[in-house]
């Protein structure tokens, strides 16, 4: 039988990772989702294309993509330097880099549909009234919005936690630093 | 319309499975024996006209397929354990379990010179060490053992799923050194690839077994004895493994 603290570590980390990338996401997926609703420019498609990408790639590949943009030859390499590493690869920063990525779809579609579903008269009537960009966004558009971002940051959390292929491949299993629950169970599995 | 495609369609089903004169093998086989297994399959279909298809996968979720009656009638497994398993339970053939292959583990670095392996590791001057997940994959628990054999119990290694993911982590430069097996660096400089001598680690067997699905075939036997005659012999030793 496992241990508690064999169960417990993958847990907190788990939880933690969740929590992280969901509170990202929330502030990174906004202005993305916003742009997406709102444009008119040609370039829309292609973007939401882009962003819709760890949809459809297998995770695995994801992750194996991620290894070589992590590593000392890709970006990863220029970045990880400055705090003394050489990758950043087997990291917890790494898998909150990878999820964010990879969770992405998962908190923009929703908020996405939230914006369009506003329409155009709200934002006409703030204006008329004399409010700003700033306070329209605040007082308006979040407080519509919000069935939106609870389902984007649900969807997120629950995405997070149920990762396999990416954060295997970029975490390296190490425990008490990148291993989480669902590699947890898959080694409990693999041990029977 | 549609019944006048149909036909011809249904007459040239027939002619093919009539016209096809040799037998297919299905055969299981663990991940890490692919590049040799395709080519003992085409010296296979050279010789004897009957064709292998393989289906590549790692050693414990192939033998939950077979315990489940996937149609393979041989399983060229990546460890000792589950050949000798699968008679036990049941879906293997008795007296068909032999030794095809022996992995041999090394340690694999593009960048650090590696002739002196022990050193290098000694020294400790890397920050990430790959291997495969000891706890499932061979490789990996043989890597261990070295580590264990020179007293280096508390270096922190980067696990992979499998030795295929180990030597990812590697190539990719993620980490700068790493437990693989041979027969996927075989090609690679010797200052590059450290053999660990065979005795710091438990040899790792490569058992194959007849499984009761190909028990009635006698191209899946065939194909068990070319395994274990010369030119099958010749072609699994080029690609880094050792015969029995």
């Amino acid at each position: 039988m496992p241990s508690v603290t064999e169960i417990a570590q993958p847990v907190g980390l788990t939880l933690t990772l969740a929590l992280i990338v969901t509170a990202i996401l929330l502030f990174v997926a906004t202005p993305i989702a916003w742009w997406l609703a709102r444009s008119q420019s040609a370039w829309k498609a292609p973007v939401a294309a882009v962003v819709s990408l760890p949809l459809v790639l297998p995770p695995t590949v994801l992750g194996f993509y991620l290894l070589l943009a992590f590593g000392p030859n890709g970006p990863g390499g220029l970045i990880a330097p400055l705090w003394g590493a050489r990758t950043l690869a087997f990291s917890f920063e790494g898998l909150v880099i990878a999820s964010v990525l990879y969770s992405l779809p998962f908190m923009t579609q929703p908020l996405r549909t939230a914006f369009e579903a506003i329409g155009d008269e709200p934002l006409e009537a703030a204006a008329t009234l004399g409010a700003g960009r700033r306070s329209t966004f605040f007082r308006l558009v979040i407080p519509l919005a919000r069935s939106g971002y609870l389902t984007g940051a649900i969807l997120t959390f629950a995405h997070t936690v149920g990762e396999f292929g990416v954060v295997l491949m970029i975490g390296g299993n190490i425990p008490g630093k990148t291993k989480l629950v669902s590699m947890a169970i898959y080694d409990f599995v693999e041990r029977l | 319309m549609r019944r006048t495609f149909l036909l011809p369609g249904l007459a040239l089903a027939a002619l093919m499975t009539v016209s096809a004169p040799a037998a297919e093998i299905s055969a299981a086989v663990a991940a890490n024996f692919t590049k040799p297994a395709e080519e003992l399959g085409k010296a296979f279909t050279a010789r004897t006209g009957d064709t292998v298809a393989f289906s590549f996968g790692a050693t414990g979720q192939l033998y939950t397929q077979l315990s489940q009656g996937a149609p393979f009638e041989v399983f060229l497994a990546a460890d000792d354990k589950r050949p000798a398993l699968a008679v036990q339970e049941g879906f293997g053939v008795a007296g068909t379990v032999f030794t095809y292959a022996v992995g041999k583990v090394v340690l694999y670095s593009p960048t650090i010179d590696v002739t002196d392996g022990a050193a290098v590791l000694k020294a400790n001057a890397f920050q990430h060490l790959a291997v495969a997940d000891p706890r499932t994959a061979p490789y990996g628990a043989a890597g261990m053992q070295v580590l264990d054999r020179l007293g280096l119990t508390e270096t922190v290694a980067v696990t992979g799923e499998n030795i295929s993911q180990a030597l990812q982590f590697i190539e990719s430069g993620n980490a700068e050194l790493g437990f693989v097996a041979l027969s996927q660096v075989v090609d690679k400089p010797a200052t590059q690839v450290w053999r660990v001598p065979a005795e710091d680690y438990a040899p790792i067997r490569q058992d194959a077994v007849l499984t009761t699905a190909g028990a009635g075939d006698p191209a899946a036997k065939a194909f068990l004895q070319f395994l274990q005659g010369d030119e099958g012999r010749a072609i699994i030793e080029k690609y880094g493994y050792e015969v029995k």
